[in-house]
Protein backbone atom coordinates (compact mmCIF):
# COMPACT_ATOMS: atom_id res chain seq x y z
CA UNK A 1 0.00 0.00 0.00
CA UNK A 2 1.04 3.65 -0.43
CA UNK A 3 0.42 6.45 1.56
CA UNK A 4 0.67 10.07 0.63
CA UNK A 5 2.52 12.31 3.03
CA UNK A 6 4.16 15.80 2.86
CA UNK A 7 8.23 15.93 3.04
CA UNK A 8 8.97 18.63 6.22
CA UNK A 9 12.71 17.33 4.91
CA UNK A 10 12.81 16.24 0.96
CA UNK A 11 14.43 12.81 0.34
CA UNK A 12 14.22 8.67 0.05
CA UNK A 13 14.91 6.58 2.31
CA UNK A 14 14.22 2.59 3.25
CA UNK A 15 14.34 0.43 5.96
CA UNK A 16 12.37 -1.58 8.83
CA UNK A 17 9.44 0.71 10.28
CA UNK A 18 9.57 0.85 14.43
CA UNK A 19 6.24 2.14 15.23
CA UNK A 20 6.17 4.51 18.54
CA UNK A 21 2.91 3.82 20.15
CA UNK A 22 2.92 7.12 22.35
CA UNK A 23 3.98 10.68 21.65
CA UNK A 24 8.22 11.29 22.70
CA UNK A 25 10.49 14.40 23.99
CA UNK A 26 13.96 13.63 22.98
CA UNK A 27 15.42 15.57 26.07
CA UNK A 28 15.72 12.51 28.36
CA UNK A 29 13.82 10.48 26.08
CA UNK A 30 16.49 9.23 23.06
CA UNK A 31 19.93 8.73 24.14
CA UNK A 32 22.23 10.28 21.15
CA UNK A 33 25.33 7.64 21.87
CA UNK A 34 23.20 4.33 21.32
CA UNK A 35 20.27 5.70 19.45
CA UNK A 36 18.20 4.22 21.84
CA UNK A 37 15.00 5.17 23.79
CA UNK A 38 15.88 5.78 27.18
CA UNK A 39 12.48 7.19 29.10
CA UNK A 40 11.85 4.71 31.35
CA UNK A 41 7.87 5.78 30.79
CA UNK A 42 7.90 5.44 27.18
CA UNK A 43 6.28 2.22 26.06
CA UNK A 44 8.99 1.21 23.30
CA UNK A 45 11.88 2.05 25.87
CA UNK A 46 15.00 0.36 24.38
CA UNK A 47 13.93 0.37 20.96
CA UNK A 48 17.34 0.51 18.65
CA UNK A 49 16.00 4.14 16.14
CA UNK A 50 19.28 4.14 14.26
CA UNK A 51 19.09 2.35 10.85
CA UNK A 52 15.02 2.11 11.48
CA UNK A 53 12.03 3.98 10.09
CA UNK A 54 10.64 5.97 12.85
CA UNK A 55 7.30 6.75 13.14
CA UNK A 56 6.31 9.16 15.50
CA UNK A 57 2.82 10.44 16.65
CA UNK A 58 3.71 13.52 18.42
CA UNK A 59 6.85 15.27 19.71
CA UNK A 60 6.21 16.86 22.98
CA UNK A 61 7.88 18.37 25.72
CA UNK A 62 11.29 19.96 26.24
CA UNK A 63 12.58 22.29 23.04
CA UNK A 64 16.01 20.71 24.08
CA UNK A 65 14.73 17.39 21.63
CA UNK A 66 16.86 19.68 18.91
CA UNK A 67 19.76 19.19 20.59
CA UNK A 68 18.98 15.43 21.23
CA UNK A 69 18.20 15.21 17.45
CA UNK A 70 21.69 16.55 16.10
CA UNK A 71 24.12 14.96 18.89
CA UNK A 72 22.22 11.87 17.06
CA UNK A 73 23.13 13.07 13.88
CA UNK A 74 26.44 14.07 14.87
CA UNK A 75 27.43 9.78 16.64
CA UNK A 76 25.53 8.34 13.35
CA UNK A 77 22.71 7.10 15.20
CA UNK A 78 20.02 8.89 14.13
CA UNK A 79 16.89 7.02 12.19
CA UNK A 80 17.35 6.32 8.43
CA UNK A 81 13.37 8.37 8.43
CA UNK A 82 11.22 9.68 10.67
CA UNK A 83 7.51 9.58 10.01
CA UNK A 84 5.90 12.46 12.16
CA UNK A 85 1.60 11.90 12.89
CA UNK A 86 2.14 15.67 13.75
CA UNK A 87 4.48 18.76 12.14
CA UNK A 88 6.89 19.73 14.48
CA UNK A 89 9.69 21.98 13.90
CA UNK A 90 11.55 21.55 17.17
CA UNK A 91 13.22 18.17 15.48
CA UNK A 92 13.09 19.39 11.88
CA UNK A 93 15.35 22.10 12.97
CA UNK A 94 17.89 19.74 14.10
CA UNK A 95 18.28 18.19 10.46
CA UNK A 96 18.22 21.83 9.03
CA UNK A 97 21.14 22.49 11.14
CA UNK A 98 22.78 19.13 10.69
CA UNK A 99 22.82 20.12 6.83
CA UNK A 100 24.73 23.43 7.87
CA UNK A 101 27.08 20.75 10.03
CA UNK A 102 27.61 18.56 7.02
CA UNK A 103 26.30 15.98 9.03
CA UNK A 104 24.09 13.23 7.11
CA UNK A 105 20.62 13.92 6.29
CA UNK A 106 17.49 12.20 6.51
CA UNK A 107 14.14 12.75 5.39
CA UNK A 108 11.05 13.72 7.84
CA UNK A 109 7.65 12.90 6.44
CA UNK A 110 4.34 14.07 8.42
CA UNK A 111 1.67 11.79 7.43
CA UNK A 112 -1.41 9.66 8.67
CA UNK A 113 -0.46 6.37 10.32
CA UNK A 114 -3.31 4.42 8.88
CA UNK A 115 -2.35 1.24 7.78
CA UNK A 116 1.52 1.16 9.22
CA UNK A 117 2.69 -1.35 10.65
CA UNK A 118 5.61 -2.08 13.25
CA UNK A 119 8.43 -4.05 11.78
CA UNK A 120 7.06 -3.63 7.87
CA UNK A 121 9.86 -2.59 5.12
CA UNK A 122 8.78 0.90 3.84
CA UNK A 123 10.08 2.86 1.25
CA UNK A 124 10.24 6.76 1.10
CA UNK A 125 10.26 8.98 -2.28
CA UNK A 126 11.43 12.04 -2.45
CA UNK A 127 7.54 13.19 -3.19
CA UNK A 128 7.01 12.34 0.34
CA UNK A 129 4.91 9.30 -0.76
CA UNK A 130 5.15 6.26 1.67
CA UNK A 131 5.41 2.65 0.01
CA UNK A 132 5.01 -0.01 2.60
CA UNK A 133 5.62 -4.04 2.05
CA UNK A 134 4.98 -6.72 4.26
CA UNK A 135 8.75 -7.79 4.51
CA UNK A 136 12.36 -6.51 3.18
CA UNK B 1 8.01 32.10 0.07
CA UNK B 2 7.77 36.09 -0.24
CA UNK B 3 10.54 37.63 1.36
CA UNK B 4 11.54 41.62 1.14
CA UNK B 5 14.23 43.32 0.12
CA UNK B 6 16.75 43.38 3.36
CA UNK B 7 15.60 39.68 3.84
CA UNK B 8 16.88 38.49 0.40
CA UNK B 9 20.21 40.15 0.62
CA UNK B 10 20.40 38.14 4.25
CA UNK B 11 19.76 34.85 2.43
CA UNK B 12 22.40 35.94 -0.43
CA UNK B 13 25.84 35.27 -0.49
CA UNK B 14 26.87 39.20 -0.60
CA UNK B 15 25.34 39.05 2.86
CA UNK B 16 27.76 38.48 5.92
CA UNK B 17 27.97 34.54 6.36
CA UNK B 18 26.98 33.77 9.88
CA UNK B 19 23.71 36.09 8.74
CA UNK B 20 23.47 34.00 5.27
CA UNK B 21 23.60 30.70 7.51
CA UNK B 22 21.35 31.86 10.12
CA UNK B 23 18.63 33.08 7.47
CA UNK B 24 19.09 29.49 5.41
CA UNK B 25 18.29 27.62 9.02
CA UNK B 26 15.37 30.16 9.38
CA UNK B 27 13.70 30.63 5.60
CA UNK B 28 14.14 26.71 5.73
CA UNK B 29 12.23 25.99 9.05
CA UNK B 30 9.48 28.70 7.93
CA UNK B 31 8.93 26.69 4.51
CA UNK B 32 8.25 23.75 6.74
CA UNK B 33 5.84 25.08 8.75
CA UNK B 34 4.04 26.46 5.72
CA UNK B 35 4.69 30.63 6.19
CA UNK B 36 4.49 32.70 2.86
CA UNK B 37 6.56 35.03 4.71
CA UNK B 38 8.54 35.96 7.83
CA UNK B 39 7.77 38.23 10.64
CA UNK B 40 9.78 41.19 12.69
CA UNK B 41 10.47 40.07 16.03
CA UNK B 42 11.51 42.05 19.15
CA UNK B 43 12.98 39.58 21.48
CA UNK B 44 14.07 36.58 21.66
CA UNK B 45 14.77 33.73 24.31
CA UNK B 46 17.71 31.26 23.81
CA UNK B 47 17.42 27.76 25.47
CA UNK B 48 20.55 26.69 23.29
CA UNK B 49 22.68 27.72 25.58
CA UNK B 50 22.45 24.56 27.84
CA UNK B 51 24.83 22.17 27.18
CA UNK B 52 23.68 18.87 26.86
CA UNK B 53 25.67 17.17 23.88
CA UNK B 54 29.17 18.47 21.66
CA UNK B 55 27.15 19.43 18.47
CA UNK B 56 25.52 22.09 20.33
CA UNK B 57 28.55 23.78 21.06
CA UNK B 58 30.27 23.49 17.48
CA UNK B 59 26.81 24.63 16.25
CA UNK B 60 27.13 28.09 18.50
CA UNK B 61 31.06 28.40 17.64
CA UNK B 62 30.35 28.08 14.11
CA UNK B 63 28.61 30.99 14.57
CA UNK B 64 30.05 32.62 16.58
CA UNK B 65 33.40 32.17 15.19
CA UNK B 66 31.56 33.18 11.43
CA UNK B 67 31.20 36.60 13.17
CA UNK B 68 27.32 36.68 14.55
CA UNK B 69 25.68 38.91 16.81
CA UNK B 70 22.17 39.13 17.50
CA UNK B 71 20.07 41.89 15.97
CA UNK B 72 17.41 41.57 18.78
CA UNK B 73 17.36 41.37 22.84
CA UNK B 74 18.20 37.68 22.98
CA UNK B 75 17.64 36.62 26.74
CA UNK B 76 19.29 33.34 27.99
CA UNK B 77 18.20 30.09 29.13
CA UNK B 78 19.68 27.89 31.96
CA UNK B 79 23.25 27.09 31.33
CA UNK B 80 24.56 23.60 32.71
CA UNK B 81 27.10 25.26 34.91
CA UNK B 82 26.12 27.13 38.66
CA UNK B 83 28.56 30.01 38.48
CA UNK B 84 28.54 30.80 42.05
CA UNK B 85 29.23 27.13 43.34
CA UNK B 86 31.29 25.64 40.14
CA UNK B 87 31.53 22.61 42.61
CA UNK B 88 27.98 21.97 42.59
CA UNK B 89 27.91 20.44 39.37
CA UNK B 90 29.51 16.90 39.39
CA UNK B 91 30.64 16.94 35.44
CA UNK B 92 33.08 14.96 33.72
CA UNK B 93 36.16 17.77 32.77
CA UNK B 94 35.14 17.73 28.98
CA UNK B 95 31.33 18.07 30.34
CA UNK B 96 32.68 21.36 32.30
CA UNK B 97 34.56 22.86 29.79
CA UNK B 98 31.99 22.28 27.23
CA UNK B 99 29.43 23.67 29.41
CA UNK B 100 31.48 26.40 30.15
CA UNK B 101 32.03 26.97 26.08
CA UNK B 102 28.48 26.77 25.05
CA UNK B 103 27.48 30.02 27.67
CA UNK B 104 30.47 31.97 26.45
CA UNK B 105 29.86 31.84 22.69
CA UNK B 106 26.37 32.85 22.88
CA UNK B 107 27.28 36.08 25.59
CA UNK B 108 30.13 36.79 22.54
CA UNK B 109 26.77 36.75 20.29
CA UNK B 110 25.75 39.40 22.29
CA UNK B 111 22.86 37.59 24.55
CA UNK B 112 22.48 39.05 27.77
CA UNK B 113 23.09 36.73 30.63
CA UNK B 114 20.22 36.30 32.20
CA UNK B 115 20.89 32.59 32.79
CA UNK B 116 17.43 32.05 33.79
CA UNK B 117 14.20 29.57 32.19
CA UNK B 118 11.93 32.18 33.71
CA UNK B 119 12.89 35.13 32.04
CA UNK B 120 9.40 36.45 32.25
CA UNK B 121 9.99 36.80 36.07
CA UNK B 122 13.14 38.66 35.77
CA UNK B 123 12.03 41.95 33.80
CA UNK B 124 11.86 40.09 30.52
CA UNK B 125 8.65 40.44 29.70
CA UNK B 126 7.55 41.29 26.26
CA UNK B 127 3.72 43.06 26.08
CA UNK B 128 0.41 41.79 24.51
CA UNK B 129 0.43 41.04 20.60
CA UNK B 130 4.70 41.65 20.83
CA UNK B 131 5.69 38.92 17.92
CA UNK B 132 9.03 37.06 19.70
CA UNK B 133 10.69 34.23 19.30
CA UNK B 134 11.23 32.48 22.20
CA UNK B 135 12.46 28.85 22.70
CA UNK B 136 12.31 26.97 26.44
CA UNK B 137 8.75 25.24 27.00
CA UNK B 138 8.20 26.63 30.12
CA UNK B 139 8.55 29.82 28.83
CA UNK B 140 6.97 29.74 25.31
CA UNK B 141 3.33 28.89 26.88
CA UNK B 142 3.92 31.40 29.90
CA UNK B 143 4.70 34.15 27.26
CA UNK B 144 1.62 33.34 24.65
CA UNK B 145 -0.68 32.61 27.54
CA UNK B 146 -0.02 34.80 30.42
CA UNK B 147 1.58 37.96 28.64
CA UNK B 148 -0.17 37.65 25.69
CA UNK B 149 3.26 37.94 23.50
CA UNK B 150 3.29 35.63 20.67
CA UNK B 151 5.55 33.23 19.81
CA UNK B 152 5.50 29.31 18.28
CA UNK B 153 7.23 26.57 20.12
CA UNK B 154 10.29 26.91 18.84
CA UNK B 155 13.76 24.86 19.29
CA UNK B 156 17.37 24.99 20.07
CA UNK B 157 19.34 26.21 17.78
CA UNK B 158 16.39 27.32 15.41
CA UNK B 159 16.01 30.22 18.62
CA UNK B 160 19.87 32.02 18.23
CA UNK B 161 18.83 32.29 14.34
CA UNK B 162 15.46 33.98 14.68
CA UNK B 163 17.43 36.26 17.41
CA UNK B 164 20.41 36.80 14.53
CA UNK B 165 17.83 37.61 11.75
CA UNK B 166 15.24 39.43 14.21
CA UNK B 167 12.93 37.33 11.95
CA UNK B 168 10.54 34.65 12.78
CA UNK B 169 7.85 32.46 10.33
CA UNK B 170 4.68 34.17 10.09
CA UNK B 171 2.38 31.32 10.98
CA UNK B 172 0.99 29.59 14.08
CA UNK B 173 0.88 31.36 16.88
CA UNK B 174 2.35 34.78 15.29
CA UNK B 175 -1.39 35.17 13.73
CA UNK B 176 -4.28 36.20 15.66
CA UNK B 177 -6.70 34.01 13.73
CA UNK B 178 -4.86 30.97 15.31
CA UNK B 179 -4.44 32.18 18.78
CA UNK B 180 -8.62 31.70 19.72
CA UNK B 181 -9.41 28.56 22.34
CA UNK B 182 -11.07 25.94 20.30
CA UNK B 183 -11.90 23.58 23.98
CA UNK B 184 -13.47 24.96 26.89
CA UNK B 185 -12.23 23.49 30.70
CA UNK B 186 -15.04 24.08 33.18
CA UNK B 187 -13.45 23.73 36.10
CA UNK B 188 -16.85 24.72 37.94
CA UNK B 189 -16.82 20.42 38.83
CA UNK B 190 -13.84 21.17 40.82
CA UNK B 191 -14.44 22.02 45.04
CA UNK B 192 -13.28 25.82 44.93
CA UNK B 193 -10.79 24.51 47.73
CA UNK B 194 -8.49 22.74 45.51
CA UNK B 195 -8.50 25.63 43.00
CA UNK B 196 -6.86 27.67 45.99
CA UNK B 197 -4.30 25.24 46.42
CA UNK B 198 -1.02 25.99 44.63
CA UNK B 199 -0.75 22.17 44.41
CA UNK B 200 -3.24 21.79 42.01
CA UNK B 201 -1.93 24.19 39.03
CA UNK B 202 0.98 21.55 38.27
CA UNK B 203 -1.52 19.05 38.36
CA UNK B 204 -3.73 21.00 36.33
CA UNK B 205 -0.87 21.79 33.76
CA UNK B 206 0.03 17.78 33.61
CA UNK B 207 -3.66 16.83 32.97
CA UNK B 208 -3.65 19.38 30.17
CA UNK B 209 -0.42 18.45 28.24
CA UNK B 210 -1.67 14.72 28.03
CA UNK B 211 -5.77 15.86 27.32
CA UNK B 212 -5.33 18.64 24.66
CA UNK B 213 -1.55 17.75 22.98
CA UNK B 214 -1.35 20.88 21.40
CA UNK B 215 -4.50 22.64 20.86
CA UNK B 216 -5.76 25.92 22.70
CA UNK B 217 -7.98 25.73 25.50
CA UNK B 218 -9.17 28.11 27.51
CA UNK B 219 -9.98 27.41 31.43
CA UNK B 220 -13.24 28.25 32.95
CA UNK B 221 -13.76 28.92 36.87
CA UNK B 222 -10.27 29.42 37.73
CA UNK B 223 -10.20 32.14 40.57
CA UNK B 224 -9.51 35.48 38.82
CA UNK B 225 -6.70 36.22 41.54
CA UNK B 226 -4.56 33.32 40.76
CA UNK B 227 -1.00 34.00 41.12
CA UNK B 228 1.62 34.09 38.42
CA UNK B 229 3.18 31.51 39.93
CA UNK B 230 0.36 28.90 39.50
CA UNK B 231 0.01 30.15 36.35
CA UNK B 232 3.86 29.19 35.74
CA UNK B 233 3.36 25.97 36.98
CA UNK B 234 0.46 25.00 34.90
CA UNK B 235 2.25 26.65 32.00
CA UNK B 236 5.50 24.45 32.58
CA UNK B 237 3.12 21.07 33.34
CA UNK B 238 1.68 21.50 30.39
CA UNK B 239 4.29 21.78 27.95
CA UNK B 240 6.04 18.62 29.61
CA UNK B 241 3.31 16.13 29.54
CA UNK B 242 1.66 17.65 25.82
CA UNK B 243 2.92 20.06 22.93
CA UNK B 244 1.06 23.01 24.27
CA UNK B 245 2.28 27.10 23.04
CA UNK B 246 -1.17 28.78 24.59
CA UNK B 247 -3.97 28.58 26.69
CA UNK B 248 -6.30 31.13 28.08
CA UNK B 249 -7.92 31.73 31.33
CA UNK B 250 -11.50 33.31 30.52
CA UNK B 251 -11.15 36.44 33.28
CA UNK B 252 -7.72 36.16 33.49
CA UNK B 253 -5.38 36.41 30.61
CA UNK B 254 -5.06 39.18 28.77
CA UNK B 255 -6.82 37.21 25.17
CA UNK B 256 -9.34 36.23 27.23
CA UNK B 257 -11.81 39.26 29.36
CA UNK B 258 -14.57 36.79 28.19
CA UNK B 259 -15.08 33.46 26.49
CA UNK B 260 -16.82 35.33 23.23
CA UNK B 261 -12.52 36.47 22.63
CA UNK B 262 -11.11 33.45 23.97
CA UNK B 263 -13.20 32.14 21.29
CA UNK B 264 -13.16 34.10 18.44
CA UNK B 265 -16.98 34.41 18.67
CA UNK B 266 -17.12 30.76 17.62
CA UNK B 267 -18.47 27.88 20.05
CA UNK B 268 -16.39 26.11 21.48
CA UNK B 269 -15.48 22.35 19.54
CA UNK B 270 -15.17 20.71 22.62
CA UNK B 271 -16.29 21.18 26.38
CA UNK B 272 -14.23 19.51 29.10
CA UNK B 273 -15.38 19.31 32.57
CA UNK B 274 -12.56 17.60 34.40
CA UNK B 275 -13.72 15.44 38.05
CA UNK B 276 -11.72 15.27 41.01
CA UNK B 277 -11.57 11.99 40.02
CA UNK B 278 -9.45 12.91 36.48
CA UNK B 279 -7.49 15.21 39.10
CA UNK B 280 -6.71 12.67 41.73
CA UNK B 281 -5.25 10.44 38.73
CA UNK B 282 -3.57 13.38 37.19
CA UNK B 283 -1.66 13.53 40.38
CA UNK B 284 -0.64 10.34 40.76
CA UNK B 285 0.62 10.20 37.62
CA UNK B 286 2.87 13.10 38.32
CA UNK B 287 4.53 9.91 40.89
CA UNK B 288 6.21 7.22 39.91
CA UNK B 289 6.76 5.48 43.55
CA UNK B 290 5.16 5.78 47.15
CA UNK B 291 8.76 5.65 48.21
CA UNK B 292 8.10 3.28 51.47
CA UNK B 293 11.50 3.35 52.24
CA UNK B 294 11.61 6.81 52.40
CA UNK B 295 12.99 9.79 50.04
CA UNK B 296 16.82 10.51 48.95
CA UNK B 297 16.10 14.49 48.21
CA UNK B 298 13.93 17.35 46.95
CA UNK B 299 14.07 19.75 44.32
CA UNK B 300 11.88 22.67 44.24
CA UNK B 301 12.18 25.31 41.31
CA UNK B 302 11.06 24.57 38.01
CA UNK B 303 10.41 27.09 36.31
CA UNK B 304 13.36 28.30 38.35
CA UNK B 305 11.60 29.90 42.10
CA UNK B 306 10.46 33.18 41.66
CA UNK B 307 10.89 35.86 44.72
CA UNK B 308 8.19 35.13 46.62
CA UNK B 309 7.91 31.08 46.04
CA UNK B 310 11.91 31.37 47.96
CA UNK B 311 9.79 33.95 50.53
CA UNK B 312 6.88 31.44 51.56
CA UNK B 313 9.72 28.12 51.67
CA UNK B 314 11.59 30.89 54.04
CA UNK B 315 8.51 31.05 56.11
CA UNK B 316 8.19 27.05 56.44
CA UNK B 317 11.77 26.98 56.85
CA UNK B 318 11.74 28.69 60.46
CA UNK B 319 12.50 26.28 62.93
CA UNK B 320 13.16 23.15 60.53
CA UNK B 321 16.22 21.24 60.05
CA UNK B 322 16.59 19.03 56.78
CA UNK B 323 18.00 15.73 56.95
CA UNK B 324 17.88 15.15 53.23
CA UNK B 325 19.56 17.43 50.71
CA UNK B 326 17.04 19.63 49.52
CA UNK B 327 17.77 22.06 46.00
CA UNK B 328 16.29 25.16 45.24
CA UNK B 329 16.91 26.33 41.95
CA UNK B 330 16.77 29.89 41.15
CA UNK B 331 17.91 32.89 39.29
CA UNK B 332 20.91 35.00 39.89
CA UNK B 333 18.79 37.83 40.57
CA UNK B 334 16.51 36.74 43.17
CA UNK B 335 19.15 34.84 44.82
CA UNK B 336 20.79 38.30 45.17
CA UNK B 337 17.90 39.98 46.70
CA UNK B 338 16.75 36.88 49.18
CA UNK B 339 18.90 38.96 52.21
CA UNK B 340 17.88 37.42 55.06
CA UNK B 341 15.52 34.56 53.72
CA UNK B 342 18.71 33.11 51.75
CA UNK B 343 20.20 32.95 55.65
CA UNK B 344 16.70 30.93 56.96
CA UNK B 345 16.78 28.79 53.67
CA UNK B 346 20.39 27.91 53.87
CA UNK B 347 20.05 27.18 57.61
CA UNK B 348 17.69 24.93 57.29
CA UNK B 349 19.69 22.45 55.21
CA UNK B 350 19.00 23.44 51.62
CA UNK B 351 21.57 24.49 48.98
CA UNK B 352 20.51 27.53 46.33
CA UNK B 353 21.25 26.19 42.83
CA UNK B 354 21.64 29.53 40.96
CA UNK B 355 21.52 29.95 37.17
CA UNK B 356 20.86 25.88 36.31
CA UNK B 357 18.99 23.31 37.44
CA UNK B 358 18.75 19.61 39.13
CA UNK B 359 17.59 18.32 35.39
CA UNK B 360 19.82 19.89 32.92
CA UNK B 361 23.43 19.60 35.55
CA UNK B 362 24.34 16.70 37.36
CA UNK B 363 23.98 18.19 41.04
CA UNK B 364 22.50 15.26 42.42
CA UNK B 365 24.44 13.10 44.89
CA UNK B 366 23.37 9.63 43.06
CA UNK B 367 22.26 8.72 40.23
CA UNK B 368 19.62 6.95 41.37
CA UNK B 369 16.72 6.96 44.38
CA UNK B 370 13.78 8.64 44.71
CA UNK B 371 13.15 12.96 44.56
CA UNK B 372 10.19 14.34 45.80
CA UNK B 373 9.06 18.10 44.17
CA UNK B 374 6.50 20.18 43.86
CA UNK B 375 7.07 20.57 40.64
CA UNK B 376 4.98 19.15 37.68
CA UNK B 377 8.13 19.79 35.37
CA UNK B 378 10.45 18.28 37.76
CA UNK B 379 8.14 15.12 38.28
CA UNK B 380 7.55 14.39 34.68
CA UNK B 381 11.49 14.97 33.95
CA UNK B 382 13.22 13.61 36.80
CA UNK B 383 13.00 9.42 35.95
CA UNK B 384 14.31 10.43 32.41
CA UNK B 385 16.99 12.90 32.91
CA UNK B 386 18.36 12.04 36.22
CA UNK B 387 17.34 8.21 37.02
CA UNK B 388 15.16 9.00 39.91
CA UNK B 389 11.84 7.78 40.96
CA UNK B 390 9.31 11.01 41.60
CA UNK B 391 7.00 11.93 44.40
CA UNK B 392 4.75 15.08 43.88
CA UNK B 393 3.90 17.25 46.33
CA UNK B 394 3.17 20.77 47.80
CA UNK B 395 5.63 22.90 49.27
CA UNK B 396 4.53 21.96 53.09
CA UNK B 397 4.33 18.19 51.83
CA UNK B 398 8.37 18.89 49.98
CA UNK B 399 9.63 20.81 53.47
CA UNK B 400 7.82 18.52 55.72
CA UNK B 401 8.68 15.13 54.03
CA UNK B 402 12.49 16.35 54.07
CA UNK B 403 12.42 17.11 57.55
CA UNK B 404 11.73 13.45 58.13
CA UNK B 405 13.13 11.46 55.35
CA UNK B 406 9.79 10.22 54.46
CA UNK B 407 6.81 11.21 52.55
CA UNK B 408 4.80 13.25 54.22
CA UNK B 409 1.75 14.48 52.28
CA UNK B 410 -1.58 16.04 53.48
CA UNK B 411 -4.23 13.93 51.06
CA UNK B 412 -6.82 15.83 52.52
CA UNK B 413 -7.60 18.24 49.61
CA UNK B 414 -7.18 16.03 47.07
CA UNK B 415 -11.06 13.95 49.09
Amino acid sequence: MTITGSPLIAGEAEGTLLLLTAPICFWGGLDPVSGTIADPRHPQRGALLSDKIVAIPAIVGSSSSSQYLLEAMHHRTAPRAILLGENDIIIATAVIVGREMDYPSFPIVQCGFEGLRDGAYVRIARDGQIHVHGKP
Amino acid sequence: MHLTEDETFMISCAAPPAIAMAMRILTETARLMGADRLVEITNAHIDGCVYFADSGVFFAEKLRDLGARVSVPATLNVGALDLLRPDLVRASRHALDMAQRLMTAYVDMGCTASWTCAPYQAGYRPGLGEQIAWAESNAIVFANSVLGARTNRYGDYFDICAAITGRAPYTGFHITENRYATILIDLSGLPAALLGEEAFYPVLGAWLGRTVGGAVAAFKGMPADVSEDCLKALAAASASTGAVALFHVIGVTPEAPDQAQAFGGRPPEEIIRPSLQDMRTARDQLSTTVASDGIDCVALGSPHFSIDECRQLAALCKSRKFCRPVYVCTRHDVYAALGGDRETIEAAGATFVVGTCVVVAPILKQSSGVLMTNSGKFAHYSPSTVGHDVVYGSLLDCVRSAVTGNVDRDEELWH
